[in-house]
């Protein structure tokens, strides 16, 4: 069974991909979405067998790579952890499989766009089964394949082939950090299965790593460098300019990629490698220091974006930013909790923006919409279960996660524990705010384009249904799995999967224990929010952009979301680039070229012309060269010649 | 048996003898019946070439030895009689349609090439510099009047004349350096020079130079060449590729035999000489050649170049070494007589053509004819797994063990550099625009290409046959 959870998706990927051109664009979507929603209804029933029958399974594929020390197996672990990531990831990439039916249905190449997801599935599962880090690697690459192919999939559009590169180049800085967190993990403890990775990491506490003439806590140096990973892929501070350019790709691909699954491989991996993290107090205090940065830096930044994906992108990058909050609280659970949720109401407000797109023609500008409401009704109430979910609305599925989150933050023993509470509450109110912001501008008010306006229409039913129901896990996904990730039940749930401190003065006990004020102020924070999106959008829409006029400098700062992008370009890609053409032009062209394959064939063009030119054809330059030759060797005997007595 | 006269053994000179007297025979019936019997007397010139090989293998085994020991007929003697026959028969074969045209009808060519022959079977068995200097006059005399043989043309005539001239300097040489040797020995057997010759004096050098000064000349090698490409542009092309298949073997075969039977005991001096033209020419045949644009005047460099390879394995003085240069020139050989049936298939109009670009597109007119030159192009280069390879490995090999790193390092760079000229043919025929469709070969040239090409492909299939014969053949010298 959890054999074919993984590999069904693969066989998907393999049909549609190889033979994709002879069955037919129809087929390859029926084949793989019915292979996905297999794998999901598997995928269900793992994780009621794992999460509530106690009991982990370890299924053993094949042998891999036997060199050394050095023993990998190919090796599925099915755990409480993994069972939560199968159901996300099979339940998000199956919708979005029957979305996309209805959403690619016009594109030439739906086969290949099919095989990809197929491919980006398999290569999730292959990540959340790892038993070892190679596998977990083997996976993390796979997925970043894939959001490569897909981001780019359009390769037509230039600014497409861009956002697929800027992907794949800042996710391999972040993959430089992880392979050498993994390098070190083995040096450390001469292997790289995960079980005997947290039976021997206790032993490594104290222990430090020469690193170039610098001693450093081994610990906390492998637990930064894989961090570095999880922040390349989960698009934190610093490495996160990658996620809202990646929203050039199909829209179907950023609900499944760049919202539910793969950029929540960074946060998984974290939660995996719990037991190692536990240990470097210092590792913990990064994590939770660039998670809050990141919440609060990319909701300011979503305030006044205009495109629909890119709020929506920029709202997944602070999600995730919550996310490490709480694993750097220790509250591995929480994290994973909102992980849990986010995928539903995050992959609802793409899928939502995607019915919104398709309704307007492929149009995403925001200030171009408006007063939708009346035309696409089904997609509003969806889009606004979403936006509540995520603004954190009681009773909702983000109200329990994200409150969660905010308080484990308050209860933390870390050095940035005020910090991040500060800036989380703060976030989340922003959040409020531009969710708000992104509904009433796209549905009420005046519709901005009446032609648009009167062409707009309701989506297919194969779009609809997956909205209704991710909008149904939105609201229910809360409340019947809270005490299984942020309450009493998580010791037996998760039982050896997660390292949590669950103890009388463990994070969680001291999560219960917070003053009522405190966990009533996300609440507080959300109503703030949506009032003042209210009075800016609906009551006085001259309003913001007064405020826009009168603090232009800060209005410029955010819309060009903190000149990151600028400060690159100057810091590391123009430096990059001038290299790159200093070693192409010099280093390759004069110097290798020209020594090497150019510089030689020259000269014996030039050696080629002497020696035709000696050919004379003068009888008497023959026989005067035979007679330099004879002369010349016997020269060579009398004079200079060896063995001659 | 009753072949003897005056007490010597006539039994080892038998095909000589029998090539020699049907020579005579073919001479009377074409002065009495005229110019019309040019076919048949070609005809009948192949029939004696094939029964002199037979003959050369009918022949009792084990070492033969007549007239004093001037004439020896041992393995090495019989593996480079049947090479230096299979060139001539393959040169009449492709005379023919040279020879019968109207406008030259001409049976001596055939009659000039049997003599030749003759005198590459003594030069071959040559056992004294007496029946060594017979042997290279009687080849040589026949191959200065076949080079003028277009009388009409200006540059047969040229060709034929400078190869005149210069053979008549180096066979000066030559005698002069026997002679040399001959006063510092007193003796001219090769049997007695080693005996005599076990320590090189200068004078004893300086003969050993002269002497293969006049033996580098006939195998075309570095500084000896100048005549080379001259004659092989200028002579009629049936001719050329007579002088790039059989005297080579000859020349090569008394080459080795001179050095490896009388100068045993001053092999470190003859392998210095032996060394440096064989860079020279290695390195004269990868350069030159690229700057050529007429295609015999290639194959001239070519061949030059593929005597230095040849001779790498001479250099090393060894038993594989031998080995090697006889495998060597049994492959180059082949891919000599093959490259050279295509070049004389190349016909357009009634004319024939020999500049490279007239090889354009011939992969879409000819294709078989274009895949036979791509392989013997390939062999030429050495490119694996085709014979030329093979022949190049052996040499290197034995180069190797006998210490000439130096040496086999210049020979694998210049073989880098010359295969740039075979593969610009191999693109011109392959990627260049057709100008035009060929006439088709005659059927001779298509079974020469056919056999040569195959053999080419498909000898490291099987490659024992030849590789055992030439062992055998290298130990008889030792």
């Amino acid at each position: 069974m959890y054999q074919a959870i993984v590999f069904l998706p693969l066989a998907g990927f393999l049909i549609a991909g190889l033979f994709g051109r002879v069955i037919g664009h129809r087929a390859s979507e029926l084949v793989t979405t019915a292979l996905l929603f297999v794998s999901l209804a598997l995928s269900w029933v793992a994780f009621a067998t794992i999460g509530f029958g106690h009991h982990d399974v370890v299924v053993p594929v094949m042998e891999w790579i036997n060199s050394g020390d050095l023993k990998i197996a190919w090796t599925l672990r099915v755990d409480t952890l993994t069972a939560v990531m199968l159901v996300v990831v099979t339940s998000v990439s199956a919708l979005v499989h029957l979305y996309s039916i209805g959403y690619m249905h016009e594109d030439p190449h739906r086969a290949r766009f099919f095989a990809y997801l197929s491919l980006f599935t398999f290569a999730m599962l292959m990540l959340v089964t790892a038993n070892n880090l190679a596998q977990l690697y083997f996976g993390w690459e796979g997925v970043g394949l894939a959001s490569y192919l897909l981001i780019g999939f359009w390769y037509h559009k230039p600014e497409a082939n861009a956002a697929a590169i800027k992907a794949f180049v800042v996710n391999r800085v972040g993959d430089f950090g992880f392979a050498l967190g993994i390098f070190a993990v083995f040096m450390m403890i001469g292997s790289i299965d995960l079980e005997t990775i947290f039976a021997g990491a206790p032993a490594l506490a104290g222990k430090a790593i020469d690193f170039f003439g610098w001693k450093v806590d081994a610990l906390t140096l492998i637990c930064l460098f894989l961090f570095m990973g999880a922040m390349g892929k989960s698009a934190q501070f610093l490495l996160h300019t990658w996620l809202p350019d990646a929203m050039e790709g199909p829209t179907p691909v950023s609900a499944l990629i760049h919202a539910a699954t793969m950029v929540t491989a960074g946060v998984f991996m974290v939660a995996r490698l719990s037991p190692l993290f536990e240990l470097a107090p210092n590792a913990k205090a990064v994590v939770m220091f660039i998670g809050a940065t990141t919440a609060f830096f990319a909701a300011t930044v979503g305030l006044v974006q205009n495109d629909i994906k890119r709020i929506v992108a920029y709202s997944t990058c602070s999600q995730l930013g919550y996310m490490f909050v709480a694993m750097g609280a220790g509250a591995y659970s929480v994290g994973m909790f909102h992980l849990f949720t986010h995928a539903f109401f995050k992959a609802l407000l793409f899928l939502g923006s995607g019915s919104v797109i398709h309704a307007m023609h492929h149009e995403q500008d925001i200030r171009h919409m408006g007063g939708l409401k009346d035309r696409i009704p089904f997609t509003y109430i969806v889009m606004v279960i979403g936006t509540l979910a995520l603004t954190g609305f009681p009773l909702t599925a983000g109200y329990f996660s994200k409150d969660a989150i905010i308080e484990s933050a308050y209860a933390a023993h870390n050095p940035f524990a005020i910090y991040a509470f500060a800036l989380t509450v703060v976030a989340a109110a922003l959040t409020s705010f531009y969710s708000w912001r992104l509904i009433f501008k796209t549905f009420h008010g005046a519709p901005h384009d009446r032609h648009h306006y009167e062409a707009a229409h309701e989506s297919p039913l194969v779009m609809l249904v997956p909205l209704a129901v991710l909008a149904a896990g939105s609201i229910l996904a809360g409340f019947p799995f809270k005490e299984l990730f942020a309450g009493h039940g998580i010791e037996e749930f998760f039982r050896g999967s997660l390292k949590m401190d669950g103890g009388e003065h463990g994070i969680i006990n001291a999560m219960h224990h917070i003053p009522a004020t405190v966990a009533n102020v996300p609440t507080v924070m959300m109503v703030l929010g949506f009032a003042v999106a209210w009075l800016f959008y609906i009551r006085n829409p001259s309003l913001p952009v007064e405020l826009a006029r009168q603090h232009e400098g800060l209005y410029k700062f955010l819309l060009n979301k903190w000149y990151f992008d600028e400060l690159y370009e100057v810091i590391f890609v123009r430096p990059t680039k001038w290299l790159g053409r200093f070693l192409w032009k010099k280093g390759d062209g004069w110097l290798i070229d020209g020594f090497g394959p150019d510089g030689v064939s020259a000269r014996v063009l030039d050696v080629t012309r002497r020696a035709v030119a000696l050919q004379s054809g003068y009888l008497y330059h023959y026989a005067f060269a035979m007679l330099i030759g004879v002369a010349g060797l016997i020269t060579w005997f009398m004079f200079g010649g060896a063995g001659v007595h | 048996m009753g072949f003897e006269i005056a007490g010597y053994s006539l039994l080892p000179v038998v095909p000589e003898l029998v090539l020699a007297v049907g020579a005579m025979a073919l001479l009377m019936i074409g002065a009495y019946r005229g110019d019309r019997v040019t076919g048949l007397v070609t005809g009948l010139a192949v029939f004696l070439v094939v029964i002199a090989a037979a003959l050369v293998l009918w022949l009792p085994p084990g070492r033969l030895v007549t007239f004093n020991g001037s004439f020896i007929v041992d393995d090495f003697a019989r593996f480079m009689k049947i090479l230096t026959l299979t060139g001539s028969a393959v040169t009449l074969l492709f005379s023919r349609g040279f020879v019968a045209a109207a406008t030259r009808r001409m049976f001596e060519f055939a009659i000039l090439i049997l003599l030749s022959t003759v005198g590459m079977m003594v030069l071959i068995s040559a056992g004294d510099l007496i029946s060594l200097y017979l042997g290279l006059e009687l080849m040589s005399l026949a191959l200065y009047v076949v080079a003028a043989s277009q009388r009409d043309n200006l540059k047969s005539t040229e060709a034929g004349l400078k190869y005149f001239v210069l053979g008549a300097l180096s066979s000066g040489m030559l005698l002069y350096g026997a002679s040399l040797i001959y006063g510092f020995t007193g003796t001219v057997s090769f049997a007695g020079i080693a005996a005599a010759a076990k320590s090189g004096s200068l004078g004893l050098v300086f003969g050993l130079v002269f002497l293969l000064a006049g033996l580098c000349f006939k195998v075309s090698a570095v500084p000896f060449h100048m005549w080379t490409p001259d004659v092989y542009e200028g002579a009629p092309t049936p001719v050329t590729a007579f002088f790039a298949s059989a005297p080579k073997v000859a020349a090569l075969a008394v080459f080795v035999r001179a050095t490896m039977t009388a100068f045993p005991g001053i092999t470190q001096e003859w392998q210095q000489i032996v060394v440096f033209v064989a860079i020279a020419s290695m390195a004269l045949g990868a350069f030159a050649g690229i700057g050529q644009r007429n295609i015999k005047r290639l194959m001239a460099y070519s061949s030059i170049g593929h005597m230095g390879f040849a001779l790498v394995g001479l250099a090393a003085g060894t038993p594989e070494g031998t080995q090697g240069v006889l495998v060597y020139i049994a492959i180059y050989l082949t891919m000599t007589l093959g490259a050279f049936a295509v070049i004389l298939a190349l016909s357009r109009h009634g004319e024939a053509v020999e500049t490279i670009s007239d090889f354009a597109g011939l992969s879409r007119t000819n294709p078989l004819l274009a895949f036979f030159m791509a392989m013997l192009l390939f062999s030429l280069a050495g490119v694996p797994p085709l014979a030329g390879f093979f022949a190049k490995f052996y040499v290197f090999l034995a180069a190797m063990k006998a210490g000439l790193f130096t040496l086999a390092v210049l020979g694998v760079l210049s073989s880098v550099i010359g295969a740039y000229y075979y593969l610009v043919i191999i693109k011109v025929m392959y990627f260049d625009e057709p100008i035009g469709a060929m006439e088709p070969a005659r059927g001779e040239l298509r079974a020469v290409l056919a056999v040569t090409g195959l053999f080419n492909m498909l000898f490291f299939v099987y490659p024992a046959p030849l590789i055992d014969v030439a062992t055998l053949a290298a130990k008889s010298l030792f």
